[in-house]
């Protein structure tokens, strides 16, 4: 265990001033740590790409209105208050950041992670997009477009990834399995 | 304002670092600083997230930097209770020194002269109906605005006085910059502009490549064609 770090420090200094307050129930931290380590996501968000590459006009509604297509999912928390899903075709490759601050899809895909919230992330996607996804493995063709969206105001990206091209021997639960966080953002294939 | 959290385009990060199976919350603290978010909320400090994007943007840049997501957060959440009257920094300070750790480098940076945010959101979303029309429609060409400002924008920086084309319209929204500073929600038009690799980085730019960004018609002039 490493020394305690100063943020953590003051972290717990206002809390322990809170709650003495009544202004935060002694509870809430461990109902945070099991909304987001049991409910809330990228298993969220697979279940939506699994289900785009399984059912076609499912994949039209999500593509034409995010919100309306996943109401069927029922996910709870992590509010989105307009879904955009973005489309990875042969020809054109998507990727999500937030250069402001961090905004990212929490319905779909749970807390973002620490790279995501960086600032060598955040600085880099928007200018040198290519560099950066071939830092993470994602080699395009030259002729592939690459579009990057800067989630500047309240709508969210999810990046739906090509399908495998072995998808229809596949199982439901094997293709879940192919989904991963990073495809949904768009710095994995 | 031109803060430190204006990252779009900025030179010598490096490496974007990754970690293999990363947990939702990596130490205990980080779980607390998002439970206070919730209860500044509660506690009627932060009434909108704009407000609360804006706290987080005016804590200590090199703390900004230096503190991680939830650093940032937690500057941002002392700012609120401070700039509130809820508490002081002072009461905080104490209550570190009391619990033996050690003060370190305080993020928060609370105005003596807040802005106050009297009125609670209008909806759960931010939508919201707009009887005015809209000035641009899909496929024209506008110029977003060039002069920088001191208050919250969600213009960033590397997108100013670019132009762009418009790929989707998303009607009515709260606008960040009036409702971060309690000027009400002033709700605005909000379209997805795109604009290609030159344009933003110019001719060294990366070949095919676009980037879209979600701005609020306050921002935007049409491009009189020629």
């Amino acid at each position: 265990m490493s020394e305690a770090k100063p943020q953590a420090l003051r972290a717990e200094a206002l809390e322990s001033i809170l709650i003495e307050r009544g202004l935060l129930k002694a509870d809430a931290v461990d109902e945070v740590i099991a909304l987001f380590n049991e409910r809330i996501g990228p298993m969220n968000g697979a279940q939506v790409v699994v289900k785009a590459w399984r059912d076609p006009d499912f994949k039209a509604r999500l593509l034409a209105d995010g919100n309306e297509a996943i109401k069927l999912f029922n996910f709870s928390g992590g509010q989105v208050d307009k879904l955009v899903v973005v489309e990875n075709t042969p020809d054109v490759h998507n990727v999500v950041v937030c250069t402001l601050c961090s905004c990212y899809p929490w319905a779909l895909l749970g807390l973002p992670p620490r790279w995501y919230k960086d600032p060598a992330y955040r600085s880099r996607v928007v200018r040198e997009p290519r560099a950066v996804l071939k830092e993470f493995g994602v080699e395009l063709d030259e002729g592939t477009e690459v579009r990057v969206w800067d989630s500047s105001a309240e709508i969210r990206y999810l990046v739906l990834p090509q399908m495998p091209e072995d998808a229809a021997d596949l199982s439901e639960q094997a293709l879940l399995q192919r989904v991963s966080r990073d495809a949904m953002i768009g710095v994995a294939l | 304002m031109d803060g430190i959290h204006d990252l779009g385009g900025k030179h010598g990060f490096g490496q974007i670092v990754r970690e293999l199976n990363e947990p939702a919350f990596h130490e205990r603290w980080e779980a607390v600083v998002f439970a206070l978010s919730g209860a500044v909320g509660a506690a009627g400090a932060m009434r909108n997230v704009d407000q609360f994007r804006h706290a987080v943007e005016r804590i200590d840049p090199v703390a900004y930097l230096d503190h991680g997501y939830y650093g940032r957060w937690l500057g941002g959440i002392e700012n609120l209770l401070v700039e509130a009257g809820l508490l002081t920094q002072r009461e905080i300070d104490d209550r570190v020194q009391r619990s033996g750790g050690v003060l370190g480098r305080v993020a928060a940076r609370p105005s003596s002269a807040p802005d106050r945010v009297d009125y609670a959101p209008e909806g759960l979303a931010a939508q919201r109906p707009l009887s005015a029309a809209r000035k641009f429609n899909v496929g024209d060409a506008v110029v977003t605005q060039d002069a920088p400002c001191a208050s919250h924008t969600r213009l960033p920086a590397y997108a100013r006085g670019k132009r762009g084309e418009v790929i989707a319209w998303h009607g009515g929204w709260v606008f960040p910059d009036a409702n971060a500073h309690g000027l009400g929600e002033q709700p605005a038009h909000l379209y997805t502009i795109s604009f290609p690799g030159e344009t933003l980085w110019g001719p060294g730019a990366e070949p095919a490549t676009t980037v879209s960004l979600d701005l609020f018609e306050p921002y935007l002039k049409k491009v009189v064609k020629p």
